[in-house]
């Protein structure tokens, strides 16, 4: 292990990993990223795959729509060896009341502004979409056919290896379990593996981001909670876009092998790091997506688990450098969509540490929580 | 067994697409499952994951008893959704 780097990166999730290679890509040397598991093995890992553009906030919007454009050219860009399995079947947002249209309507208009090719649909014209769908309730939806899929591993160790290549040292199995700062300057980070010298960190640490930022004497508004998921047996292709609804609160894609990846959000769900599976996830889950999609009561579960959700009182991350300690980077609380935004944020972030101007002017600071200038993402499940 | 001997049935993976995979530097469990899908299949793992253990302790320095085995999640053998959503006429 290095005894000193330029910087550390707490978290080899997607997050971490994309920091790390568009850091290394603009020539920073001596870059370090801890994971204490294995590479993707928390959120990122257990994420639902899916990549969505279709949001209710300005900022999730654009990073999600130039997100997008950087999976659309991943394979090229990072010279991967694996496929990335990027599939873009769309996404079929589903509204279940007047009010809940209303607010797709207003969202349309948001997405339309930052170039996302969303368009508002009828009942009939979300059944062409989706022969399958039971419309029972249902007022209208949304769709945009460039959302979709991509793999949560591959894009993460694609980001990985691209980033080896340009120098940037992984360890894993290697926790970090102290920050040591000195007159409100980073010092050193503390493994169970030894220490390394640095003055810049990077809190990319997922559902850990509360704890990694107390290591450094820094609060944060972020908690985290289980969210579950299931996966079935592979089935020849018969649906192609996610089907997702807020308020009937469901997601559910088949994914490029053929499986059917689904989940929804327990409203009870308590503050936790518990990624245990519970059997009325499973049953709830069944009813919930058997009532909307009735093929699905032929095909069996193979699988369920969970991860951790890193939760913000707004739903959108905190991409910020603390005013009270230089040189600490946060990367967190994305609330649900790390994954889809992760390319997006690597770029931000690199800017952000080495003092560059920002492609894209983001409101996302920590002080946002303190001031009250919350603009709530209303699209979440 | 030769390089074409099939490890994981659910998936289809050959032994030599999992040799390959160790000498990339894949030397647990966990990311072999993730990196080639192996074990995650409808057999969750119960033919291949012993496979791979015994092929990583021979290419590498590890002892079978220094392999984690992934984490075991429900449900152990495929549920038809309908029966779990309680449907009387998919038993």
């Amino acid at each position: 292990m290095k005894s000193k780097a330029e910087i550390v990166i707490i978290g080899g999730g997607v997050i971490g990993a994309s920091i790390a290679y568009n850091l290394a890509d603009k020539g920073m040397k001596d870059i370090v990223v801890l994971e204490q598991n294995y590479i993707a093995s928390g959120s990122t890992g257990s994420c639902g795959a899916g990549i969505r553009q279709q949001w209710g906030t300005k900022m999730n919007c654009l990073l999600s729509r130039k997100s997008m454009e950087i999976f659309e050219n991943m394979n090229e860009i990072l010279d991967t060896k694996r496929d990335i399995e990027l599939k873009q079947g769309g996404y079929l947002l589903l509204a279940f009341s007047k009010k809940e249209l209303d607010q797709f309507k207003e969202n349309v208009k948001l997405q339309h502004r930052y170039g996302i090719p969303s368009e508002l649909l009828t009942v009939k014209e979300a059944k062409e979409i989706v022969p399958q769908l039971n419309t029972e309730g249902i007022t209208g939806a949304t769709y945009c056919p460039t959302d979709g899929h991509a793999n949560p591993f591959r894009v993460t160790q694609a980001y990985v290896e691209a980033a080896q290549r340009k120098g940037v040292e992984f360890y894993t199995y290697t926790k970090a379990e102290d920050i040591i700062t000195e007159k409100g300057k980073i010092k050193k980070v503390i493994t169970d593996q030894g220490e390394i010298q640095t003055n810049k960190v990077v809190n990319a640490a997922g559902g850990f981001s509360k704890e990694v930022s107390q290591m450094a004497g820094i609060e944060i508004p972020t908690k985290s909670e289980r969210h579950e998921i299931l996966v079935t047996e592979q089935v020849n292709p018969i649906l192609k876009p996610m089907v997702m609804s807020f308020s009937y609160n469901i997601y559910c894609q088949q994914t490029p092998d053929g499986s059917f990846v689904m989940g929804y959000g327990d409203p009870d769900e308590p503050e936790s790091h518990n990624i245990k599976s519970s059997w009325q996830f499973l049953e709830e889950m069944s009813k919930k997506a058997t009532h909307l999609l009735p093929f699905l009561k032929k095909i069996r579960v193979i699988r369920q688990w969970a991860g951790l959700y890193n939760i913000t009182p707004d739903a959108q991350p905190i991409l910020d450098e603390a005013t009270d300690l230089e040189g600490f980077f946060m990367a967190v609380g994305f609330s649900g969509h790390g994954f889809m935004i992760a390319p997006m944020t690597g770029i931000l972030m690199s800017e952000m540490i080495l003092g560059e101007e920002l492609s894209i002017d983001i409101e996302l600071d920590l002080e946002r929580f303190e001031n009250d200038r919350l603009i709530l993402e209303p699209s979440v499940v | 067994m030769d390089d074409n001997t099939i490890v994981c049935r659910c998936e289809d993976i050959t032994l030599k697409e999992l040799r390959d995979l160790i000498k990339e530097g894949y030397t647990t469990l966990d990311e072999i499952k993730r990196a080639l899908r192996l074990g995650m299949g409808p057999c969750q793992g119960n033919i291949c994951l012993d496979i791979a253990a015994r092929e990583i302790c021979k290419m590498t320095d590890k002892t079978m008893e220094e392999i984690k085995m992934p984490r075991k999640r429900p449900p152990v053998l495929g549920i038809k959704m309908g029966e779990l959503a309680g449907d009387q006429d998919e038993k």
